[in-house]
């Protein structure tokens, strides 16, 4: 599951904190076929609003007609594209892993090198928690995977523009 | 002042200018109901919720004023789904009110408690659960505003009973009126990019064979007149939509009529063959490109639309202007006018030719035989229910080939004369829609034009058309066939027929009529089409109902096969291709 390749864009999209703002955005997205990879939803600072971010799939429509099509709903106040090139993501994991004999040492050298942490040990296995890049958690998902995972839970990712590379992110402007 | 929040509901409405609503009364409604009769506004009490929105629909249509129903929670709230769905797709504005159960008993499968904001979540513009009788005024002002401005549509707004009934300490409010909209992430963009109008202006100076695309967003931004005005300056020919008959007069020299899937040859190939489209409030819908990839492949793409996701959904605009129709063409006539005008427009007599040529060789052609034995044509009795009604008559359609033979041979020379469901396609639209139209506009003579299939959808309506006194006309073209499906099951099907006969005498439309109040006639032969027809337009104070008995056998032609290219237009019978 290669999540961070260019056919993903991501959109964080500041909406009235309203009840059943979240409906309206997924309700969206399923009636006009649009993929959603994954979603997050979180309150800003300022308590009338809050962010949904979302990553898209973009081969499956262009990504101009998905923003225009939220643009639409009333409680979408703006929407911000960020490139993956232009952003930085961060995504947080849990995973319990089989770790038994000679496969627990293994396991628990890979969570180091990782920068994981075991916040659970039980007998046959472990849980981990594991933060960072989309693209870091595939590749630790796909070492725990020859150990074998039992649950896997992760939350979709976050993002923010890159600083160093002064980007507003692409601010679309209201066209609606 | 100390209102209740039914008394606040209603007065709310009052606020908006409304003057008629229509509804259906029912438990978690109630409430609101009570003070209706103290209120100014008409209530018209319909026979089923899907009337009173179709109602409103047609009053919308007729008026431009956004139409107003009322209706309970749970199947009252279920039944008005159809018109809203049917709103959303044409851009129509209705406010739609509906009963809730008690704000305790959301949740709990109480009695006639549905998901209403859920259901209807994808087929509003907005919806709204109002969770507090305070907030009562400001979110009906919202629903009117957003119904009424950007690309107008449907609007609910959702009352749990215990905030409106007198009874419950819930309903208590502070009377208030708000004096401005707050809505942070609604601000329809109104006015075109200058930079892009005189783009559009410089690309018609440039065209030999240009078209203007007409959709029905000139008819919500009211800008017949101007849209007159840029086609008499540029000399530049109009195709009117479905959704756009009566925008620019049919009897204009440049009018080429209805493009699309029924559309006329003339229609349908200016654009096939244009350097230009002109798309002023159309959005490219697949009856009117047919396969897209195939559509008029050599033009340039100009498209006015106020709905931003409009330009590019289908086709890729060369230049996309976002913006109210009447403003932005307003802006185009200038741009042009900058540019020299009419002098400075290039020579376009070889393409004025072509059109010419094909609209002689190719027009709309059918047979009425007056011979005994010789069959009622559908068509015929349009046009002569168009040529002994007033110019201005309002005519409402059902869907299916009732709807395309209005559409293609009506004459319509006046904006808002022309009532159909675009999108949508609902069958049983025409006689509540004509109910509204004709509460809108009690002044004009309305003719609802229906199939035998779609008037058995809907014609409880005419129950309430007599109790109230609004005086709509209603023709059947009844040819005893749910008719379009017929065509295609002959076209595609090979002529295997099922479940499409309707009987032409069960039920007996005549005596149905009456049974409703309305006057019946009958018309078998077409020496008497005229008469009765004559008999109906002079009747003003009861409904009317003509049963025109008509050809099983007759289709729509001009045809494009669904799926398939606009250059394979099938012509018809008269000129030799498609059936018999």
């Amino acid at each position: 599951m290669a999540a961070s390749t260019s056919k993903h864009h991501i959109l964080t999209v500041l909406v009235e904190n309203k009840a059943g703002v979240l409906a309206r955005v997924s309700g969206l997205f399923a009636r006009r076929g649009f993929n959603i990879y994954s979603l997050a939803v979180a309150p800003t600072d300022d308590p009338r609003f809050s962010r949904i971010t979302i990553v898209v799939d973009v081969e499956s429509t262009p990504l101009e007609q998905i923003t225009k099509q939220l643009f639409k709903l009333i409680n979408v106040v703006k929407i911000s594209e960020l490139d993956p090139a232009d952003a930085v993501e961060r995504e947080l994991m849990m995973v319990t892993v089989k770790a038994e004999g000679a496969g627990r040492g293994q396991v628990i050298e890979l969570v180091q090198v990782f920068e994981g942490r075991i916040i659970d040990v039980g007998t046959d296995a472990i849980t981990v928690v594991l933060a960072g890049p989309p693209s870091k958690l595939d590749d630790f998902e796909d070492l725990m995977r020859g150990f074998g995972i039992t649950q896997l839970q992760r939350t979709g990712r976050v993002a923010l523009p890159r600083l160093e590379r002064q980007p507003h992110p692409t601010r679309l402007r209201r066209a609606g | 002042m100390k209102l209740n929040g039914g008394q606040a509901l209603i007065k709310s409405l009052e606020m908006e200018g409304v003057e008629v609503m229509f509804g259906l009364p029912g438990g978690a409604i109630l409430p609101v109901y009570d003070p209706i009769i103290d209120s100014p506004i008409r209530h018209i009490l319909v026979r089923h919720e899907q009337g009173a929105g179709h109602m409103a629909e047609g009053y919308a249509h007729a008026t431009g004023r956004p139409g107003v129903a009322m209706v309970t929670s749970g199947p009252g709230a279920t039944n008005i789904v159809t018109p809203l769905c049917d709103a959303m797709m044409d851009s129509i504005p209705i406010v739609v009110i509906t009963g809730q159960v008690p704000s305790m008993a959301i949740g709990t499968d109480a009695f006639q408690e549905c998901d209403t904001i859920g259901i209807t979540r994808s087929v509003t513009k907005h919806n709204e659960l109002v969770t507090s009788a305070q907030d009562i005024p400001r979110v009906i002002h919202e629903a009117f505003h957003i119904a009424t401005t950007g690309r107008p549509g449907p609007v609910l707004v959702d009352i749990p009973k215990d905030i409106v009934d007198p009874r419950h300490p819930n309903s208590a409010m502070e009377w208030y009126w708000p004096d401005s909209i707050d809505l942070p992430g609604y601000k329809p963009t109104t006015k075109g990019h200058p930079k892009m109008i005189r783009e559009a202006a410089r690309l018609i100076g440039e065209s030999r064979r240009p078209v203007i695309y007409a959709g029905g967003g000139i008819l919500k931004a009211r800008a017949a007149e101007v849209l007159r005005e840029l086609a008499e300056l540029t000399g530049i020919h109009v195709v009117t939509t479905l959704m756009a008959r009566g925008a620019f007069p049919d009897s204009h020299p440049l009018c080429l009529g209805m493009p699309g899937m029924h559309g006329n040859y003339t229609a349908v190939t200016s654009m096939q063959k244009a350097d230009l489209l002109i798309a002023l409030g159309s959005r490219f819908d697949d009856r009117v490109t047919g396969k897209v990839a195939a559509f008029a492949p050599d033009a340039k793409i100009i498209h006015v639309d106020i709905d931003p996701a409009e330009l590019g959904k289908v086709r890729r605009p060369d230049v996309p202007i976002v913006g109210d129709c009447r403003l932005v063409i307003e802006e185009l006539v200038r741009a042009v006018r900058d540019l020299g005008g009419a002098e400075a427009q290039p020579d376009r007599t070889e393409w004025n030719d072509t059109l010419r040529s094909w609209r002689e060789t190719y027009p709309l052609r059918y047979e009425q035989g007056w011979e005994e034995g010789d069959k009622l044509k559908p068509q015929f009795c349009i046009e002569s229910l168009c040529a002994n009604s007033p110019d201005d008559t309002i005519v409402v359609s059902g869907v299916g080939q009732h709807q395309m033979w209005s559409s293609q041979l009506w004459k319509f020379d006046h904006p808002y004369t022309w009532v159909n469901s675009g999108g949508l396609g609902t069958m049983g639209f025409a006689v509540p829609a004509a109910v509204g139209a004709k509460v809108g506009m009690p002044g004009r003579t309305v003719w609802a034009i229906d199939g035998d299939g779609c008037f058995q959808m809907t014609a409880q309506e005419l129950v309430t058309a007599s109790a109230e006194r609004i005086p709509i006309k209603v023709a059947i073209l009844n040819n005893a066939y749910l008719g379009m499906v017929r065509q295609w099951q002959e076209l595609f099907y090979e002529e295997r027929y099922s479940e499409v006969y309707l009987s032409p005498d069960l039920p007996d439309y005549k005596m149905w009529a009456e049974a409703m109040g309305c006057v019946g006639l009958r018309v078998e032969h077409p020496d008497d089409v005229v008469a009765a027809i004559d008999k109906a337009n002079s009747i003003d104070d009861r409904p009317v109902v003509i049963d025109f008995r008509c050809d099983s056998d007759e289709k729509v032609y001009p045809m494009v096969a669904a799926g398939t290219s606009n250059d394979d237009i099938i012509l018809g019978p008269e000129f030799g291709q498609g059936g018999h």
